[in-house]
């Protein structure tokens, strides 16, 4: 049972925004721009890194729903997503963007954790500044999201299907459920 | 010195949030409703709770910052100063006890909110989107510190700029100005 009196049978964040769509809709409008928006990130790596952040949060529904829709922009059959998530050390990823996900780690713990050396090796490996910025506010967003879901004790579905069917509706972009679904 | 190229008259927050605006953008929107909303904590109440987040998550530059536009709604500085100490003997409502409670937590983990903490704030007259509202603040400034420390920003040189900044954010509130910031160049460092 949710903490508040959220609409009965919504899983996670979706009724949370539908108990207080003033406030959801700039939540959904910052995931659109984050994880949809313009950059040299692929969007499947961006889900990939929500996943990450959210995985070591323990957030069961951000991690389980964005590795879903991660999965889907990776393409079918491809591992990428389980093995980051299982050994970020020993997925076969590019450097870069394992030296990226090691930022969005330290950012998890705290922003403080991030150090001058962090930045060096990300960069070293080309990452640019807007990259290795839309990183550390990724990171720092779903330290947002995965406190929302959880501490408010949001319904959190146990069926991968059901995820499944998230991440094909996710990839299609955040949009603000309506009130009275 | 930060990670990445931001303009230097900008410390902490404001430079990222110049940086990227198409980031920004949702940000701010959705702290002006938080923080300066309709809603059935004051200002000051609201602001008290970013305050002691920022303050658990060593964010000196959120800390101070929020504490002076806490300090500023409230007309005195003790209430903010108590809190970060310690909510239990704060002088503030019980209901604000049980509420900081809550976004404590919330800062720890969204998982170390307890039951008995949403019990203790509805017993003491806290409302759905009261206890909703603290945890969307608390969730939210885990994000700002992570934003403003992740990526390295620098402090003001001149302790000043925060009266300056918490003059902005209560008499204006948390969207871009629409002149935007170049009139802040070369003095407010």
């Amino acid at each position: 049972m949710a903490h508040i009196n959220v609409p009965d049978g919504v899983p996670g964040i979706r009724s949370l925004v539908m108990f207080r769509p003033e406030t959801g809709q700039h939540l959904y409008a910052l995931a659109e721009v984050l994880l949809r928006g313009d950059s040299t990130l692929t969007q499947a790596e961006r889900e990939l890194m929500a996943a990450y952040v959210s995985r070591r949060n323990e957030c069961v529904f951000c991690s389980s729903s964005h590795a879903a829709a991660a999965r889907c922009l990776y393409g079918e059959g491809d591992a990428t997503v389980d093995d980051v998530l299982n050994d970020l050390d020993a997925s076969n990823i590019s450097p870069k963007l394992k030296s990226l996900l090691q930022i969005a780690g330290k950012v998890q713990i705290l922003g403080k954790e991030v150090k001058q050396d962090d930045i060096d090796v990300a960069r070293g490996l080309g990452a640019t500044d807007k990259e290795i910025h839309d990183t550390v506010l990724i990171a720092a967003s779903f330290s947002m999201f995965n406190r929302y879901v959880d501490g408010l004790a949001s319904l959190t579905p146990t069926n991968p299907e059901e995820y499944k069917e998230m991440g094909k509706r996710m990839v299609q972009g955040y949009v603000l459920p309506p009130n009275n679904s | 010195m930060p990670y990445i190229k931001l303009e230097s008259h900008l410390p902490g927050i404001t430079g990222l949030l110049e940086y990227s605006k198409d980031t920004a953008q949702p940000i701010r929107d959705l702290t002006q409703v938080l923080l300066r909303g309709p809603s059935s904590l004051s200002e000051a109440e609201r602001e008290l709770i970013a305050t002691v987040v920022s303050h658990g998550n060593q964010c000196v530059f959120c800390t101070t910052a929020h504490t002076a536009a806490a300090d500023l709604l409230a007309g005195e500085s003790e209430t903010a100063a108590c809190v970060k100490t310690d909510i239990e003997t704060a002088p503030v409502s019980e209901k604000m006890k049980a509420l900081l409670t809550i976004a404590k937590q919330t800062r720890e983990s969204g998982k170390s909110v307890t039951e008995d903490s949403i019990t203790r704030a509805k017993v003491a007259g806290a409302t759905d989107i009261e206890i909703h509202d603290t945890v969307l603040i608390a969730a939210l400034f885990c994000l700002y510190n992570r934003y403003v420390d992740g990526l390295g920003t620098s402090l003001p040189e001149n302790e000043e700029y925060y009266g300056v900044l918490a003059d902005r954010i209560v008499y204006h509130g948390y969207t871009r100005l629409p002149q935007g910031y170049d009139h802040l160049k070369g003095n407010n460092r």
